[in-house]
Formats: structure tokens, C-alpha cells, sequence
């Protein structure tokens, strides 16, 4: 375990020396980036390909992706990507198989290499890693995909100085503060970043990336500073008070701006023991069924199994694809469809996301991120439906 | 080994677009020749064998007299129907028939009307025969059929998803044009098929593929109009390749009646 230290204060620019050096030790490096008129998450090469001066305006079925008045990298909240994507990828071949002259040959899936450093992850979406690992990792049986790309992952995580509408991590207790789970954790302040240690692999990472960043700067006319005393506001050095209290102030801004609540005192239980009451319906109404929250969903983690042959038969894939318990075809079971209707299927949604998970895996499957929210094509809000069951529940 | 299915191919009101999806299937072709027997395909060989067929595919929707008597003839001579394609499946692009007055239609497009001789209304072949199998799209997508012809010569099911274009939006990684640009997009109300080409090169989706499973086009619509869009620009999105498909048509028809929108 790391032994705590200050933090780091890193002007700017010096970013890129931390990009080049995860890249150089082998990491994929992905992070936001502006796509498709929203904030993504893609490959990030260079610190300008980050949405320096962007944010985003949130609320139920709505986003928009919009200008800032200052020039913030991370002044944004949650998208419509999540980090899941390059852990649990959206399209897996698990095995194949050829006909031989000997008979079928099974091939496993060789053994994945791939290095991701994940950049700018925020506190819901750590705690939202910790669930899947609850799920692909510790039960009887592990994925072994998720489970090497996630022993091989650098995650630096963001801390959050503005929320959304839709933000509701501190009813979930998920953020917005990033307390573990990170190698490194950074906080933007006007002129730079905060940098935390979580981990040994992130404090070796960043002594690599410090030394990396005084010889670059030995090389021009910026004197470097071997006391941690900084003269000038482009070195690498132990944050001063006054960052300090900058940095506060900004995690602060975010505490005030969430505005979003859900009750959980009495989840589990509340969906359990609601499961006729009338509002299933109401919600089944509106609901489109499209799957859309649980794609955009950190946790869910449904999906199929397909056995997919070419067509002269002697060749098999199988593959694994996301799916979603709104997706009829997926309560296919002994023969019929068990939740033939949209309010079944919302209702086993909320029940095992918000009830249900905490029997299988010991936790809330919510971490509060509102994603499910903004990407609803008609706004439904699961802080509202849980309310909704709530207050209309007889005593 | 058992005899190889006898396939036939008919064609109805429609562009045959569907039915050459087949012929465009050219890296399966030589494998699905090897699968099946083709007894009756037109388009492809004017060799026209007889029926009885093991499996008809019907593409096109019935416009006239002649083409419902000519369907039942095909129902009676083939043991498995499957609809090809939105015109047979849901009425076509020509459904658009059914919202006008066919003597106005036929006295503005033909210089002899006196020759036409057409019915009143543009349907499904669903509505004249039972159809064991409708495959979906504008044009069908010819992986599916093929996927479909095989599982028939193997007797197993089908692999034709019935969820929202949505899901397969996700899979790629595009972002939501009705959240994020408040673009009207079929998108969650359409049934897969495509691999979600439209909305992925910034457009929303126009529903070739027909009503998912389920649609839920009230609710899609009624926020729609809560966003503003105009019941002139909602219903044409509606009315289209699918404009008879019964959630479609009901959609539109809700917003008629509705009248232009003062939501906006």
C-alpha cells in the first residue's frame, strides 16, 4: 500500500508527458473526447483531443453538449460511454471451433493482452467498476476476459467539480469524491491538476512521469526545482495551500450542485414488497422498452450467447453480445416468453438493479450516475419511479 | 440424407429488391444452391417448375383483384410462406394508397386511366393469407435470409432478432440523436436488422425495418411532440416504408387527429 503523500501539483500541459509514458510502458490510453456531438470515450493520443472548454447540459431524455465560458478539460459530467465497454466489450468470440479431418478442434480465446489506462474516470464510475468486479469476478465463476483486461488496468480518475441534473452519487454514497480504486486521481484547478497516489503501480508511474517531466524541462529555459520549492508556475511540485483550497472549493462546487435524490433506507425491501403495486403499470406505459438504460448502464451486465456457423458447417464461433432484460426475447425460458409485457419488464429491472442485487452480490446495483436518466428517449426517472412506489405504498 | 427443401420466389407489388438480395448473396449462393432446391425464381432462372414447394418466399403486398386470388394459390401450393421485405410484410411505401382516393391517384399518374384496374387500398399479405415467417426491411437484410433458409434446411429456429434499433446503436457505440440533438428517430420503436446503418452516419432512423418488438410508438411520439416537432414533419416519418404497419399507422393517424402541434 502506498504511504500518502501531498499531492502533486502538474501545470497543464504536463498531461501529455503523463500520456506519453503510460504509452511508452504499453497502455492503450482512453479517455473523453468530443464525438457525435457528446463527450465519448476513445483512444486519446494527445491532451488536445480532450473536451478542453466543453461541457455538457443533462436532464431526463435530454443532453447537449455545449460551450464552456472558461477553457476546463474535465469541466463535464457522465456521457452516454461507459468504462464497461473495454472491460466487458459489447462483442466477444469466447471459442471457436473447425471440423477436421480428425474431428472438431476447439480453439479457446488466447489469452488478452490489451493495456487500458482509463483517464478521467469519475467516483460513481469506480464504484461502478467495483460492482462488475462483485459480478465477473468474485461469484463461483469468473470471466476471464474481464478478469485479465482488469488486472492489467491503470485508471486515473477525475475528481468531479460540477454536477449534473441527473447526478445523484451522494444519495448512493458513491462520490463525488474518488476515495479508492485509482492509481491516480487528479482534481483540475484553474491552471493544473491535484495528483493523488492510490497504489504502487500508480506511484511508480508517477515518479516515472515527474522525472520524465524535469529532464524535459532541464532541456528548456525553465530552471528546474529539485527542493519541491517551485518558483514558477510550469513545474511539477508538491501542491500549495492555496491549491489545496482551490481543489476543496472545486470538489465542493460539485457536493453543492446535486440536487437529485434517492431515498435507500428502506432498498432493499420497498420494490420487493411492491411487486403489484399499480405504478408497473403506469411506468410500463411509458416505457419504450428500447434497452437504452441498461446499455448506458455502468452496472448491467446481461447478455447472450450465440453459436454462429459459416455456412459449409465446418466452422463454429460463439459469440457473446450485450443484451438487455427490456429485450423480450430475452425472458425466453421453457418455451415462452416470461415477461411478455413492458411493465414486467421494467419492474424486473428496478427490482433486481435497486433490490435484488444486494441478496446476489451485496451491494446496490445503482451508483446514482443518472445515465439511465439522460438517455431515456422519454425521460423516465428511476429516482422518480422509486418514489413514486414509495409514497403511494399503503402503510 | 433427406431430400433438399424445393424454394420458391413470387413477386407481388414491389420493386424486387428483396428477391434480389438473394441473387446478391453471392459468397452464400453456391452454398444455399447446395442446401435447397430453387424451383421458382424468375428473377433468377426462367426454368419455372411447378409446386408443391417446401418454403415460398412472398415479396410485394397485394394491390389488385388478380394478386389476392394469385396469393391464395401460392398459400395452397407451399407448405412454409414467408414473407420477404416491408411491402409484403406491412403494405409498402404504396400503402400510401390507403390514406387517399385511388380514382384521384390513378386519374394523376396514368395518361389512360381507363386501363388501371387496382384496388383501393395497398396490404399486407398477412391480411389476405396465414404467413408462417415475416422478414422484416427495406430491403430485407440478405445475411438474415440467408441465416433463415439454412435453419429451415436444418429445421432449426431462425436467428432474427425482434428488439429495437436501439440496441444495436449501443453495441456500436452512437450516440442517442433523439437525446443528445433532439432529432425524431425511429430508432426504439423500429425492429434490428440494418446493424443501425442511418443513425450511424448522423441521421435518425426511418424505419425500414418495421415495428419492434414491442413499439411503443405513443409514447415515442407524444415526446416527440413535447420536443416540438410538427405533426406535418411526424407523420410523413411515420407514413413510409411501413406506413400500414399497425403501430405505425395507429401512431400517425393518433396525430392527425391531434392536429398541428402547440407544444412547439
Amino acid at each position: 500500500m502506498a504511504t500518502p503523500i501531498s499531492p502533486l501539483f502538474i501545470p497543464k500541459p504536463h498531461l501529455q508527458l503523463l500520456l506519453n509514458e503510460l504509452r511508452h510502458r504499453g497502455y492503450s490510453v482512453v479517455g473523453p473526447t468530443v464525438d457525435q456531438e457528446a463527450i465519448v470515450y476513445g483512444e486519446i493520443q494527445s491532451i488536445e483531443q480532450l473536451p478542453q472548454g466543453w461541457t455538457d447540459e443533462q436532464a431526463p431524455g435530454h443532453y447537449r453538449l455545449k460551450r464552456r465560458d472558461d477553457n476546463a478539460w474535465f469541466g463535464f459530467v457522465v456521457g452516454p460511454h461507459s468504462w464497461k465497454k473495454y472491460l466487458f466489450p459489447p462483442k466477444t468470440t469466447l471459442l471457436t471451433a473447425e471440423k477436421t479431418e480428425s474431428g472438431w478442434q476447439f480453439i479457446p480465446r488466447s489469452a488478452d493482452t490489451t493495456k487500458f489506462a482509463l483517464l478521467g474516470v469519475r467516483a460513481c464510475e469506480l464504484a461502478a467498476m467495483r460492482i462488475q468486479d462483485q459480478v465477473f469476478l468474485n461469484g463461483p465463476y469468473q470471466d476471464p476476459l474481464y478478469r485479465e483486461r482488469r488486472e492489467h488496468l491503470f485508471v486515473i480518475s477525475v475528481n468531479c467539480t460540477q454536477a449534473a441534473s441527473t447526478c445523484f452519487c451522494t444519495s448512493m454514497k458513491t462520490g463525488p469524491r474518488c476515495e479508492n480504486g485509482f492509481d491516480l486521481a487528479l482534481t483540475e484547478i484553474d491552471t493544473g491538476f491535484l495528483c493523488e497516489v492510490g497504489s504502487e503501480r500508480g506511484r511508480e508511474v508517477l515518479d516515472a512521469f515527474v522525472s520524465l517531466a524535469r529532464r524535459a524541462s532541464e532541456g528548456s529555459s525553465v530552471a528546474s526545482n529539485s527542493n519541491n520549492d517551485c518558483v514558477t508556475a510550469n513545474e511539477i511540485c508538491f501542491a500549495t495551500p492555496e491549491q489545496l483550497k482551490s481543489a476543496e472549493n472545486a470538489r465542493q462546487q460539485a457536493v453543492d450542485q446535486i440536487t437529485r435524490q434517492m431515498e435507500t433506507s428502506d432498498l432493499p425491501g420497498l420494490l420487493l414488497s411492491n411487486l403489484d403495486h399499480p405504478r408497473w403499470k403506469e411506468v410500463g406505459e411509458r416505457c419504450l422498452s428500447c434497452t437504452n438504460c441498461t446499455m448506458v448502464c455502468p452496472t448491467c451486465f446481461c447478455s447472450s450467447v450465440t453459436e454462429v456457423r459459416d455456412l459449409n458447417m465446418d466452422r463454429v464461433e460463439r459469440e457473446r453480445t450485450w443484451d438487455s432484460c427490456f429485450n423480450p426475447d430475452f425472458s425466453y425460458l421453457g418455451g415462452s416468453l416470461v415477461r411478455n409485457d413492458t411493465a414486467s419488464r421494467y419492474r424486473q429491472w428496478l427490482t433486481h438493479k435497486l433490490d435484488g442485487w444486494h441478496a446476489q452480490f451485496g451491494t446496490s446495483g445503482c451508483v446514482g450516475c443518472g445515465r439511465c436518466i439522460t438517455w431515456c428517449p422519454v425521460g423516465i426517472d428511476i429516482t422518480e419511479e422509486v418514489a413514486a412506489i414509495r409514497e403511494e405504498t399503503s402503510p | 440424407m433427406p431430400r433438399k427443401p424445393r424454394l420458391a420466389v413470387f413477386k407481388f407489388a414491389s420493386c424486387d429488391g428483396c428477391q434480389l438480395s438473394l441473387l446478391d448473396a453471392e459468397d452464400e449462393l453456391l452454398a444455399i444452391c447446395d442446401r435447397v432446391e430453387i424451383a421458382h425464381f424468375a428473377e433468377a432462372s426462367s426454368d419455372l417448375q411447378p409446386g408443391p414447394y417446401d418454403v415460398a418466399l412472398v415479396e410485394g403486398s397485394i394491390t389488385t383483384h388478380e394478386d389476392a386470388e394469385r396469393i391464395k394459390r401460392v398459400r395452397a401450393d407451399s407448405k412454409f410462406l414467408m414473407t420477404i421485405g416491408a411491402c409484403a410484410t406491412s403494405g409498402g411505401i404504396q400503402s400510401l394508397r390507403n390514406w387517399g382516393q385511388i380514382d384521384e391517384w390513378v386519374q394523376s399518374v396514368y395518361p389512360s386511366p381507363e386501363f388501371i384496374r387496382t384496388l383501393a387500398t395497398s396490404t399486407a399479405i398477412a391480411d389476405h393469407v396465414l404467413v408462417d415467417f415475416a422478414l422484416h426491411g427495406c430491403p430485407i437484410n440478405h445475411h438474415q435470409l440467408v441465416d433463415i433458409l439454412v435453419a429451415l434446411a436444418e429445421g432449426r429456429n431462425p436467428r432474427v432478432p425482434s428488439h429495437s434499433v436501439c440496441l444495436d446503436c449501443k453495441h456500436r457505440g452512437t450516440v442517442c440523436h433523439v437525446v443528445a440533438r433532439g432529432i425524431p428517430c425511429l430508432g426504439p420503436v423500429t425492429q434490428s436488422g440494418c446493424g443501425a446503418i442511418c443513425p450511424a452516419y448522423d441521421r435518425g432512423c426511418y424505419g425500414c425495418f418495421g415495428p419492434s418488438q414491442p413499439a411503443n410508438t405513443a409514447s415515442l411520439v407524444s415526446q416527440f411532440r413535447s420536443h416540438g416537432h410538427s405533426t406535418e414533419k411526424l407523420v410523413p416519418l411515420l407514413r413510409s416504408f411501413n406506413a400500414a404497419a399497425p403501430e405505425f399507422q395507429r401512431a400517425s393517424e393518433q396525430l392527425v387527429i391531434l392536429g398541428p402541434n402547440s407544444e412547439g
